[in-house]
């Protein structure tokens, strides 16, 4: 199976990098898996092979066998032997995400995910004032709009079109908008 | 073995608990509670996959993930009873009638409670792989027990009706919390090992949350005493086995099926 390939040149880890960066979220088309901390490393083992290691979001996010099959297929087209680890620990946290993905998201219309461990993330935190049908909680971190950058913003619901998202509404130019919650 | 027992009881806790909220999907009471209730059981779902999965490489004797919840019998599950029960007061003789909001609310945020103080603990388990499994699940239950307890009080101070519903639902699921804090010979052992945590250290923390919680929602503690329940230790209530019968007909009507 891979005779035709002993003939080419094993490409270097900045190559297999270099593909893997151009992979990105099923679900937001706009950000890399690279930028959003998924893909954590493309490594040599002690063997000689390669590793290329990811790290899931959440426990039941749908989009991640996509990623794991978009990740297979670059591989298997550059004619890299290399093996998908799934690695667990630390916890991927959207502290990861980089500066790049974040201004692109907020392009792309959803708002990005505050620092974790701020406000917005103590669930235990007494609840104070009812501000609207969906959430009795105010949203206690500010959340600027993706589109017209105010600050008067409200949670519409805490969860949204997929597990990463929440739904807020701007209350200057009325729309509304996804919230990539802090993880 | 205590370890492998303590895995799945983690793990039947979340897959029975995520099918039981994922009834909800398609009719919830509002199009926000309808997703809500889909997120949440993806996010436990996800997690009883991520512990199957660590169960079966320990087991190493051809279960796999599918295999552990699909093919297993009621009185094989060590799911809290109380995740077992259908959406509704104690007095509905059947499944689907008359599901009560109020009740899966109660439910959840009983049990995240627990969850959110179990998965911290759980971060520091000599089982490496429980505990990353417990780093990645105490993000997601703290949205889970927020978005719960948000409910409760909006139920609980809200009108004449949501106060009496979440008050009944509480009077009936309270008792059902008794099986938190009861031994068990594969927990006890999991905690001595190191492997898992004994949650009667909990308790006095879960009572205050809660308290804290039923004070602001101007609910009453009920009492929780009475029969002790022993799903954990596969002596389950008659909801079970319907559930699972749901649960699982598909797997089991094409056992090598694949997508």
């Amino acid at each position: 199976m891979t005779h035709a390939l002993h003939t080419a040149q094993t490409p270097t880890v900045d190559q297999v990098w270099a593909a893997l960066d151009t992979l990105t979220d099923p679900e937001i088309p706009v950000v890399t898996l690279r930028e959003m901390g998924i893909l954590r490393d493309v490594r040599v083992t002690a063997d000689g092979s390669m590793e290329v290691v990811i790290t899931p979001t959440y426990s039941g996010c749908p989009a991640m066998e996509q990623m794991e099959d978009d990740v297979r297929a670059t591989l298997q087209q550059l004619g890299v032997n290399a093996r998908l680890v799934t690695q667990l620990a630390p916890a991927w946290t959207t502290d990861w995400m980089t500066q790049a993905a974040r201004d692109k998201l907020r392009a792309y219309g959803i708002a990005p995910p505050a620092a974790c461990g701020s406000a917005n993330m103590n669930a235990t935190g007494p609840s104070s004032i009812v501000v609207q049908f969906a959430s009795k909680t105010v949203a206690r971190d500010v959340v600027p709009c993706p589109r017209c950058g105010s600050h008067d913003t409200t949670e519409t619901s805490h969860f949204g079109s997929t597990a990463c998202k929440s739904l807020y509404k701007c209350l200057s130019c009325m729309e509304p908008f996804d919230y990539f919650k802090p993880y | 073995m205590a370890h492998i027992d303590y895995l799945l009881h983690l793990a039947d806790n979340a897959v029975v608990l995520g099918q039981r909220n994922g009834e909800w999907c398609g009719h919830g009471p509002i199009l926000e509670e309808d997703i809500a209730m889909a997120n949440i059981s993806l996010d436990l779902i996800g997690q009883a996959r991520l512990l199957y999965q660590h169960v079966a490489a320990l087991k190493n004797d051809g279960a796999t993930e599918d295999s552990l919840a699909y093919f297993r019998d009621a009185h094989e599950f060590r799911n809290y009873t109380l995740l077992e029960l259908p959406h509704h007061g104690a007095l509905v003789g059947y499944a689907v009638d008359n599901r009560d909001y109020a009740a899966t609310i109660v439910r959840n945020f009983l049990y995240s409670a627990l969850m959110a103080l179990l998965w911290e603990k759980l971060q520091t388990s000599k089982d490496a792989q429980l505990a990353a499994i417990a780093a990645k699940s105490l993000k997601e239950v703290r949205y889970h027990l927020r978005h719960s307890q948000d409910w409760l009080v909006r139920f609980g101070d809200g009108t004449e009706e949501s106060h009496q519903r979440a008050q009944a639902a509480l009077n009936h699921l309270m008792p059902y919390t008794q099986e938190f804090w009861s031994t068990s010979d594969f927990e006890t052992q999991a905690a001595h090992d190191g492997v898992g945590v004994d949650t009667r250290q909990l308790k006095a923390d879960w009572d205050s949350l809660v308290q804290h919680a039923l004070a602001e929602a101007t609910l009453q503690l009920p009492s929780t005493e009475g029969f002790v329940t022993t799903g954990k230790q596969r002596v389950h209530s008659e909801h079970l086995s319907f559930m699972l019968n749901e649960m699982q007909s598909l797997a089991r009507a094409h056992p090598q099926g694949v997508w």
